[in-house]
């Protein structure tokens, strides 16, 4: 399992647009968002939260047809699924992988980003452990989506259809939880919502996931 | 309703790490090897496997393409597939190897039984041979890869990445991960494509070799490989007359 | 048991062939009763006036909403574990139905919203779920679209189903805890037995909400039925396409037979 990992990692830095694309779209979101707003500060500083958000969402999404598409099309899902490896393992490891690429990088570059948006210093905190919490999720359900339109051609934006609508539980939790630390409130509740939210699809999305490998592999 | 909560991702944190202990128990090898040439770990096993298939009949995407399949593989002996394009070759294979149930019929083996070659190389531009043969060696728990380099002649080879290799060496390299495996039956789908004469040679020999220590290959292909003993099989005969296709949406399927 | 017979499409179609024109016509008759009873002859509300009896249409179809998506879930379920293609078609033939189920009620809310609370859309817990329900909608109807082979795409969906069904029952919690709305609270309370809409208004809600029952069965037989035909084309085209193919291939194995 740790091998499928390494060599993930090892293509997604080799093989270009794996750890920068989410970054730089982010990046690029939290500048557009001001222009298309208004530079005034308060406003800013009320929907900052949510953009955030919002931004880490869209960005997770970018990257995710890269999942299964590139094995699927040069046959290693084949040997893959062949493999003593469980599809399951696979799943999750997939998942893990698109997570250390995109999520953690996402997660880390929040607070200077939130900066940008002049998010209140109180609510930093809260939000970069809401996308910590929550971006695992996003992955997750990500890869269950690529899983489901691994054989077509353009399943872009057919990924992004299928998989919004999915990753609305988290993102509202989760930006709750950062308004709430940006009024001052307890955004314990909304925080350990989404974990819940995130534990469980680690836990029991791998395995839908691995059934619609099967299914796209017949 | 937070408590409900928080019980509720406690149980489901349960869930996942039974999830993933799961996956790390059933990815373990059953057993470490101790000799150094992965093939022979198996020989012991395989002198008493034959491998046959009864009456299996194969469904590619809609319809059912092939179907009373019937043969016998003793270990040691290579079978070697013919037909048309688009007889079924491609669908037996894959069948074998455990990736489509077989919509009839038994076989007598598992698919964790099989080491599948693909029509494609199944290898990755950015890694290099060794990365590869290393990362494939992990998944299948063999030992170590210096032999298997040997045989298919990829020792000098090993630094250079996927992407800076001619076709005839990236047929070897994904060649090489069968002997990886471990396993003792090989299902290849057309193994010499965009190889030479002598890199088919070398083909052959490995593929002998394999199934001298007590391995199977069923292989489709058009060229002869030279293997003694092989027993060819036409696929064609197999064919599922189509006039008689069940589909439920038809009326015959009341009758 | 015998409800499993109509698995079998002759079966169905055979059955649902006489079936159809009775619900169809009882699903009118109860439409029209209902809505023509509610709208013409029932007084205006005292606070609301006339435009309260938009209810007519917005409660049946928010309701048949959310029952086409329980119908698509238990069908795919069938199709998953007994591998039934007119249950797996039923789930097909269901989704456009729902998803214009929950359009007519975005927009009779809408409407109803207009003049009553001064605002055509307001993100209410309920308002919300339902769009969201909209996208699920959506997303199957596509994922069906994209993919050729009827059974991979059966199962796919069928996967989709019941992925989506645990996080449409997340959603709707997640939007209450979002943000509380301006509903009313169910105005059919049928657990607790009380009613908060008065006994004039309530009969003429429930022959329309009868009404749009039989409209979404109608709907879906007649929906099944052509899916059923669609398969049935498809699969005479198959047999003619290999028919062809014997003609060919019987000759092209002579020829290799005549070089080996």
């Amino acid at each position: 399992m740790i091998a499928l990992l390494r060599r993930d990692l090892a293509l997604a830095i080799r093989a270009g647009g794996g750890f920068g694309l989410g970054l730089a779209f982010f990046l690029i979101l939290c500048i557009l968002v001001p222009f298309g707003v208004g530079a005034d500060s308060a406003i800013l500083a009320r929907i900052a939260p949510g953009i955030l958000w919002v931004g880490a969402l869209l960005a997770c999404l970018l990257s995710l047809d890269r999942i299964f598409q590139l094995d699927f099309e040069d046959g290693t899902l084949d040997l893959l699924a062949t493999s003593p490896l469980p599809l399951e393992a696979t799943a999750t490891i997939k998942s893990l992988a698109h997570w250390i690429t995109t999520g953690l990088p996402l997660t880390l570059t929040a607070a200077p980003l939130g900066q940008l948006m002049n998010l209140p210093p109180q609510a930093t905190p809260w939000l970069v452990a809401g996308l910590a919490l929550g971006t695992p999720a996003l992955s997750v359900i990500g890869t269950f989506g690529a899983a489901l339109t691994v054989g077509l051609k353009r399943g872009g934006l057919l990924i992004s259809l299928l998989v919004l609508p999915l990753y609305m539980p988290t993102l509202l939790f989760g930006a709750e939880a950062a308004r709430r630390g940006a009024d001052g409130l307890d955004p314990t509740t909304p925080l350990l919502l989404m974990t819940g939210i995130s534990a469980g699809c680690v836990a029991l999305l791998p395995f839908a996931t691995a059934a619609a490998l099967r299914m796209n592999l017949r | 309703m937070p408590l409900l909560y928080r019980l509720g991702s406690a149980g489901i944190k349960s869930i996942s790490c039974y999830n993933v202990y799961h996956c790390i128990q059933k990815s373990r090898p059953a057993a470490k090897n101790t000799e150094a040439f992965p093939v022979a770990r198996q020989s012991a096993k395989r002198c008493r496997m034959e491998f046959s298939v009864q009456d299996l009949a194969c469904r590619r995407g809609d319809r059912t393409v092939l179907s009373g399949v019937s043969f016998t593989v003793p270990a040691g002996q290579a079978l070697i597939l013919r037909g048309a394009n688009g007889s079924g070759k491609t669908t037996l294979l894959r069948c074998l190897a455990g990736l489509t149930a077989p919509a009839a019929g038994t076989v007598s083996f598992e698919a964790d039984d099989v080491a599948y070659g693909a029509h494609t190389d199944g290898l990755k531009a950015q890694m290099s041979v060794e990365e590869t043969l290393d990362f494939w060696r992990q998944i299948y728990g063999a030992q170590s890869i210096a032999e298997t380099a040997k045989a298919f002649e990829l020792s000098p080879l090993m630094s250079r990445r996927t992407a800076n290799l001619s076709a005839g060496q990236k047929r070897r390299l994904s060649l090489a991960r069968l002997m990886l495996t471990g396993r003792a039956l090989w299902a290849l789908d057309e193994p010499t494509v965009s190889l030479d004469a002598q890199a088919v040679a070398q083909f052959a020999t490995a593929v002998s070799s394999h199934l001298s220590t007590g391995g199977a290959a069923i292989i489709a292909t058009h060229i002869d490989l030279g293997l003694t003993g092989a027993v060819t099989l036409d696929v064609t005969q197999f064919k599922a007359p189509q006039s008689a296709e069940i589909d439920p949406f038809l009326d015959e399927a009341l009758l | 048991m015998s409800i499993w017979k109509y698995a079998n499409p002759t079966q169905f179609m055979k059955t649902t062939g006489w079936m159809l024109p009775f619900v169809s016509i009882a699903a009118g008759v109860c439409i029209v009763t209902g809505l023509v009873w509610g709208f013409f002859f029932t007084p205006d509300d005292f606070r609301q006036g006339s435009t309260v009896k938009i209810i007519y249409l917005h409660v049946p179809s928010a309701l048949m909403a959310i029952n086409a998506w329980l119908m698509m879930l238990v069908a795919s379920l069938i199709w998953l574990v007994r591998r039934h293609h007119v249950s797996a078609l039923a789930a097909k033939a269901a989704a456009p139905v729902g998803l214009v189920m929950t359009l007519i009620a975005l927009l009779t809310g809408a409407i109803w919203g207009e003049p009553m609370w001064g605002t055509y859309w307001a993100w209410d817990p309920r308002l919300t779920s339902f769009l969201i329900l909209f996208l699920f909608y959506l997303g199957y109807i596509a994922l069906w679209q994209a993919i050729e082979t009827q059974d991979i795409a059966a199962d796919l969906t069928s996967v989709l189903c019941l992925v989506g069904s645990v996080f449409a029952l997340l959603s709707r919690y997640a939007v209450n805890f979002w943000n509380q709305g301006l509903h009313q609270g169910t105005s059919v309370p049928v657990a607790t037995g009380g009613r908060t809409v008065a006994d004039v208004f309530f009969v003429p809600l429930v022959i329309s909400m009868i009404g749009f029952g039989l409209l979404f069965v109608a709907l879906l037989l007649l929906g099944t039925r052509t899916e059923i035909r669609a398969r049935r084309l498809k699969a005479l085209l198959n047999r003619e396409m290999a028919r062809d193919q014997d003609r060919q291939q019987p000759s092209r194995a002579a020829q290799n037979e005549g070089t080996q």
